[in-house]
């Protein structure tokens, strides 16, 4: 929304058309009359307009009347609401839920689940342990359904699938949606139908009416078949909701859930090398440009934080890094979900690199650059200075977490 | 001790000529297999005793492959848990889906539903086998890895995180014994209702722009990737910009 004070010219015009329909409502608010003892009151405040430049004018010509409200040049667009108050029937997801927010991925899923509800039906979305996301209303949720627990904490599939069960004996709904991917919902969904001991269609890409199409064997054929109860989708299955909001309303199971003994035991995750992982699939890199003049800090705080790591052009032209690590349209695209980046203005092939990243922290001198612009935080300073007590900062979290562990 | 491993293989399509060949992640499972158990690896097989492509298994090294003799479109899940059941496996290696047919990858869960046995999906390594569990590693997507314990026997599907398979020899590959079993057959019901066709391309998705006015579409055209309304911290001291910093990490999950 742009912050631009703007004269509206129509606006004055109608208000100097005696004959226009709107000309009473673009009167300018009354500045004198009288008050009940005969005397004029004025409220001087009301006089005059706001210029361009946000300085109030007052033309005194006699010339200029009305529009002296302040326009904004965009008006936030509240959607309409969808409700289902009495749910004929329930479509339920369970979004993968990456880092606790819904993936493009779910929001595609959750566009399916939309179709597939009409107007009768409602959207459930079943989410397992806490979420940070803030946008399940127009992302197509009627009903939300949180399963928390220490149980379904870290790695917990088996656990995860007594919840759905749980779930499927209460809500009973027409369609189960998972998606089909990597992240979790392709092994939960596979997990969930042979333990319903039901058929689901995979990697399915097309629902119309009652038949699905998938894809099958590798990628060579697809399978067009009568649509199941259980439905893995692939990404782009449909469109994302975007024209309605929903409610969420929250539903809880009725029923305690059994617990089972887990036979499979998550012992954490264990540290890889970042730098063996491929850029374009990095979760986490860290970015260094023109402004890092010590690279042997940045290599030692990227090692700390245990970041892949990237560079802009101009590092990579100067030699302090490889041109394999080079992020932007010239180098690697990359989907990191937190990308970090000391000293790097943000040239447009740059953010055009990072145009798939979740969220972007920004170190740099400069607090009018791109980079700020697009990042979700940016510490303006020095990098050396803040990349120190960043390292030193990581290595006080590491040992108060073994401290509390011991 | 040597653990006792089998591998299940299949025959796979090549994904340009669509020839049979070796399928990837199974013969990456048979790898995996032929590292923690050598010699002693079992590797089977349901389908026909006669498809040629099944030697490029063999080739790898393997003395004996076990078939259970099936017609084609037949049901490969009662008959393989039928002889799992009864084999004394401790570890059992899928890879994660079928590159011909349905290819649902819905195998190895109904068999470890069957079979009642814990299931592991993209095993990467196997750390450790003592005293009946498992120590493994879980491949994750980008290139994370996760520690599971896991109690035997156990069944685990290998991606491609899994080790690169050893190549095929032609000679091992001859010389090699495809051993037949008897098996009841049972049809698979999918293709009653179900239609195997070629797969066509996938449209590409269209950038929609539901813009009101001309400005609208305008500024949509041509605006610049921004976050819009990120925190901007000034005139802080280092500490408290890195301290700010590691918060929105650890929030997201990536230091730990």
């Amino acid at each position: 929304m742009s912050d631009i004070i703007r004269r509206d010219p129509r606006a004055e015009w109608i208000a100097r058309n005696r004959l226009h329909p709107l000309h009473a409502a673009m009167q300018p608010a009354l500045h004198s009359w009288m008050g009940p003892n005969g005397i004029i009151r004025k409220n001087v405040h009301g006089v005059g307009f706001i210029g361009p430049n946000g300085i109030k004018r007052i033309d005194r010509s006699g010339a200029q009347q009305g529009g002296a409200a302040k326009r904004t040049a965009a008006v936030h667009v509240q959607l309409p609401l969808h409700q289902v108050p009495a749910p004929a029937f329930y479509i339920n997801v369970v979004p993968d839920m990456v880092g606790g927010r819904l993936s493009s991925h779910d929001r595609d899923l959750l566009g399916l689940a939309r179709q597939l509800a009409g107007s009768d039906g409602a959207v459930l979305a079943v989410v397992f342990g806490e979420h940070k996301e803030i946008t399940f209303a127009t992302a197509g949720v009627d009903r939300l359904l949180v399963l928390e627990g220490h149980e379904f904490d870290g790695y917990s599939p088996e656990q995860r699938v007594q919840g759905l069960r749980a779930v499927d004996n209460q809500f009973n709904p027409r369609h189960w949606l998972l998606p089909d991917s990597r992240s979790g919902g392709g092994e939960l969904g596979r997990r969930f139908a042979a333990s319903l001991k039901e058929r689901p269609a995979t990697r399915v890409w097309q629902i119309k009416g009652e038949a699905c199409i998938g894809r099958a064997g590798a990628g060579q054929e697809d399978l067009a078949r009568p649509l199941p109860r259980l439905i893995l989708a692939a990404v782009e299955c449909a469109e994302p909701v975007s024209e309605t909001r929903h409610e969420v309303l929250p539903v809880e199971l009725s029923t305690a859930l059994a617990r089972s003994l887990p036979r499979i035991e998550d012992l954490g995750a264990v540290a890889v090398d970042p730098g063996a992982i491929p850029m374009a699939e990095a979760e986490f890199i860290f970015s260094g440009g023109n402004g890092v003049k010590d690279w042997a800090l940045f290599h030692q705080t990227a090692a700390a934080l245990g970041a892949t790591e990237g560079a802009s052009r101009v590092a990579v032209d100067d030699g302090f890094m490889a041109r394999d690590r080079q992020v932007g349209a010239s180098g690697t695209w990359v989907t990191a979900r937190v990308y970090m980046a000391v000293g790097i203005s943000g040239a447009i092939q740059h953010l055009q690199g990072i145009g798939a990243c979740d969220k972007v922290v920004a170190i740099n001198l400069d607090p009018g650059c791109d980079m700020i612009k697009r990042a979700d935080l940016s510490v303006i300073g020095d990098s050396a200075a803040i990349l120190q007590a960043l390292i030193a900062a990581v290595e006080a979290h590491r040992n108060g977490a073994k401290r509390d562990a011991a | 001790m040597t653990t006792h491993v089998i591998s299940l293989v299949s025959i796979g399509a090549h994904p340009t000529s669509g020839r049979p060949r070796r399928a990837e992640q199974d013969a990456r499972a048979v790898e995996l297999g032929l590292q923690m158990a050598g010699d002693k690896l079992q590797v089977l097989h349901a389908g026909n005793i006669h498809e040629p492509t099944l030697r490029s298994y063999l080739g790898m090294g393997l003395t004996q492959l076990h078939v259970l003799e099936q017609p084609a479109g037949s049901d490969a899940l009662p008959v393989l848990s039928e002889y799992l059941r009864d084999a004394g496996a401790q570890v059992v290696l899928t890879g994660s889906q079928a590159e011909t047919g349905e290819g649902s990858g819905m195998l190895p869960f109904l068999l470890a539903e069957q079979l009642g046995w814990p299931l592991v999906v993209g095993l990467a390594q196997v750390e450790s086998i003592e005293g009946g569990v498992a120590h493994v590693l879980q491949a994750l997507p980008r290139g994370q890895r996760r520690r599971l314990k896991v109690r035997l026997p156990f069944l685990a599907t290998v991606d491609n995180a899994a080790p690169k398979p050893r190549q095929s020899a032609y000679g091992p590959a001859q010389r090699g014994e495809l051993a037949a079993h008897e098996v009841e057959i049972e049809q698979d019901e999918l293709f009653t209702g179900a239609l195997l066709q070629p797969a066509k391309p996938r449209p590409k998705r269209l950038k929609v722009i539901k813009a009101k006015s001309g400005a609208d579409r305008m500024k949509a055209a041509t605006a610049k990737a921004s976050g819009g309304g990120g925190q901007v911290l000034k005139g802080l001291s280092p500490e408290a910009g890195a301290e700010a910093i590691l918060k929105l990490l650890i929030e997201e999950g990536v230091v730990r």
